[in-house]
């Protein structure tokens, strides 16, 4: 007998109608998964057109804060494109290292969530904490923490200093020792694999059909990254690998994200060692009419942008398609024929937006029981207890980041 | 003068060449080919179907002469994006899903609705995707004639 | 000084909302809980329901969609509360002030509810921990 789940609930007041997911459960089996969204809609793309090309960076840059600097990347790929012009490669080498420190800060943020919602919170202090210094090293190449502000169309808007790069590699070979040890425990965490093994499985032609992008689609054994397959800036001149994982599991896009992690580092480094000399400014002086499609290769995946200029000073249109939109629909494959306590994790494997995953409800009608996406977080974190307990003793992740502690990476 | 390559385009003139209106090589990594509305499902699915691309989104505009919808395909192997470029008249455009092939396309086609009216023919969903519940019907905020509704 | 008031500035009990963020002031929220910063020694405890709440941190520019929870969850924030609006969206909603899809500004749509409401403002975008903690302190000394 089905019972359908549907969100209701007049004592929790984010709850009143349908909620961002919705499961349908049978039992602790998950059947169905209905998604909503529209809680972010601010009209950006309307926005753009509002605003002159040079503006428009600006903007684009606030979609979404962890992929901050994807979305101009994209944006000026498009326009660039649209005006049949490169950046200089100075620009090139430099916007190569701004997205590079994004995907490695990036990645440490879902390691410290996967961390919390798996129950490992030790993970999530010490990922969070190894953020601060490359937050550092932004803020002292950059001007920001976040929103760097870095792009624009033609080249890049400050340059780099040399006498910051020294301090800058020492720091990075911080981060590449710390993520080796810690990817070596996590390859080897029985209750880790036990959690996210065989888990939330995409399948290849799922995974292709639903169009994902980024880990989760590398995770399925799918070698998409647009880095590779339509270079942009300085990746067709840098020793690099595309990351990919053949479990389609969580423990694949864990992996994936883990690996690539350390291939950052190791782009960062060379970048720096190759920088040339040069101008950081094709100087672009007007926008013909056409149109322009850039593409980039986020954090979570492929961020699309496409523009059509009519030679005036705004874009009379940009579209823009960030890659959770086509990641999120996969959780239908991912999540149906699971259990409940394993639904946090699987929608954390797709590393969404933050504020996606706050919006989590399942309620059963019949017995009135109300879950929000924090009871579903607790019950992924109640599931690892109880293996934590059978293996009784401190599991390899944990004492790895304990000696990382104690050690004083930073 | 060689032998042509074998691409995804050349595929792609080789079968559907009666139906392609127009093909625009903007550049080595960027083509547009425009088809009449009707074409866009056989045209599109013999692009995912067989020869592997991926949809990466579609952009719809409003012009003057109609609704534009452009479906953008990923090439990787040939590292080339083929959009595939229609026109859907106003006042009531209406166009075939590509949902009932393929999912990737389903909620973009949902969004082209919301904020650009465009119907799309056999969608599997067809609900609101990005619009709060209480806009009012009939408005779109891409349309060139667009009105904002009260606060 | 009141039992409620001295509670509050003694141990702050924070209910964090996101209303349609670009989530950047939500991480350097977060971060405030890591070992940088860690305010957690300071008494500034994170709650998981808006009734336990003295502080409502915000973040984010109010769109229509939220509207209407924003309003339901204020209402069911135990008072006293303030309102701290977190960064340049919460205070002024920048360039998505023109939008057709939002509304607001924070403090506008607070005070028709709550003519009353003490609001902070912490501008950045994102503000830095350091200014959320500055802003914090300033707040309570105030009260």
């Amino acid at each position: 007998m089905k019972r359908t789940i549907i969100p209701l609930g007049p004592f929790h007041p984010l709850l009143e109608e349908a909620e961002f997911y919705t499961l349908h459960v049978e039992g602790e089996r998950v059947v169905d998964v209905d998604i909503r969204i529209g809680y972010m809609h601010r009209g950006i793309e309307k926005l753009s057109t509002q605003k002159t090309w040079d503006q428009v960076p600006f903007l684009v840059e606030r979609i979404c804060g962890i992929c901050s600097t994807s979305h101009p990347m994209a944006y000026v790929n498009a326009v660039e494109d649209l005006c049949g012009i490169r950046a200089p490669e100075r620009a090139q080498y430099i916007r190569t290292i701004v997205c590079e420190l994004e995907r490695i800060h990036s990645h440490l943020l879902w390691v410290g969530l996967a961390g919390h919602f798996i129950g490992y919170d030790t993970v999530f202090m010490w990922a969070w904490k190894y953020r601060e210094p490359i937050l550092d090293i932004c803020e002292k190449l950059t001007g920001n923490r976040n929103h760097y502000a870095m792009m624009k169309p033609g080249g890049v808007r400050r340059d780099f200093n040399p006498d910051d790069f020294p301090w800058v590699q020492k720091e990075m070979d911080k981060v590449i020792t710390a993520t080796e040890m810690f990817t070596g425990a996590v390859l080897d965490d029985p209750v880790l694999h036990a959690r996210t093994k065989g888990v939330g499985i995409l399948k290849r032609e799922d995974a292709i059909a639903y169009g994902t992008v980024g880990p989760t689609v590398r995770a399925s054994g799918i070698p998409d990254d647009i880095r590779a397959d339509d270079p942009y800036d300085a990746y067709d001149r840098v020793d690099w690998k595309v990351i990919t994982w053949d479990s389609c599991d969580v423990f694949g896009k864990a992996a994936v994200r883990l690996l690539e992690l350390i291939e950052s580092v190791n782009i960062v480094k060379q970048c720096l060692n190759d920088m040339p000399e040069g101008p950081i400014d094709a100087k672009i002086r007007a926008v013909p009419a056409g149109e322009g499609i850039g593409h980039a290769e986020a954090p979570r995946g492929e961020v699309f942008h496409y523009v059509r200029g009519d030679g005036g000073n705004s874009p009379i249109r940009h579209k823009i398609r960030a890659p959770s939109y086509v990641n999120i629909p996969s959780f239908k494959a991912t999540c149906v024929g699971e259990t409940i306590s394993d639904v946090a994790l699987i929608s954390a494997a797709v590393d969404p937006c933050y504020c996606c995953t706050e919006r989590m409800a399942v309620l059963d009608r019949g017995n009135g029981i109300t879950m929000t996406g924090k009871d579903l977080v607790e019950l992924s974190r109640q599931a690892t207890k109880r293996l934590k307990e059978d293996y009784g003793a401190e599991t390899p992740v944990e004492k790895t980041i304990r000696k990382l502690m104690t050690k004083e990476m930073v | 003068m060689g032998m042509e390559e074998k691409t995804a385009l050349t595929a792609i003139k080789q079968k559907y060449g009666a139906l392609i209106k127009d093909v625009f090589e903007r550049s080595a990594r960027r083509v547009y080919v425009t088809v009449d509305k009707k074409d866009v499902p056989v045209v599109c699915r013999f692009m995912y179907e067989e020869l592997g691309g991926r949809l990466c989104t579609a952009s719809g505009i409003d012009t003057r002469s109609g609704i534009e919808i452009l479906y953008h395909f990923m090439f990787p192997p040939d590292k080339q994006i083929i959009t595939v470029k229609t026109k859907v008249p106003k006042p009531s455009p209406e166009i075939e899903s590509l949902g009932t092939f393929l999912p990737a396309a389903i909620w973009i086609e949902r969004e082209l609705y919301d904020i650009l009216g465009v119907v799309f023919r056999n969608h599997p969903d067809p609900r609101r995707l990005i619009m709060a519940d209480d806009w009012p019907d009939g408005v779109y905020p891409l349309r060139r004639d667009f009105k904002e509704p009260e606060r | 000084m009141s039992l409620t008031r001295w509670g509050l500035k003694k141990s702050p009990w924070v209910y964090h909302v996101a209303l349609s963020p670009c989530n950047n002031c939500d991480i350097e929220i977060l971060d405030l809980l890591t070992p940088r910063f860690d305010v957690e020694r300071f008494g500034i405890k994170l709650v998981g329901s808006p009734r336990h709440a003295d502080v409502l941190l915000v973040s984010g520019s109010i769109n229509r969609h939220v509207l209407p929870r924003f309003i339901e969850l204020y209402k069911q924030t135990a008072k006293p509360c303030v309102v701290f609006a977190i960064g340049s969206c919460a205070l002024s909603m920048t360039m998505f002030r023109d939008s057709y899809n939002t509304v607001g500004p924070l403090d506008k749509v607070v005070k028709e509810i709550d003519p009353n409401a003490i609001i902070v403002y912490v501008p950045g975008c994102p503000p830095k921990p350091e200014a959320m903690i500055l802003g914090v302190v300033k707040a309570l000394q105030a009260l």
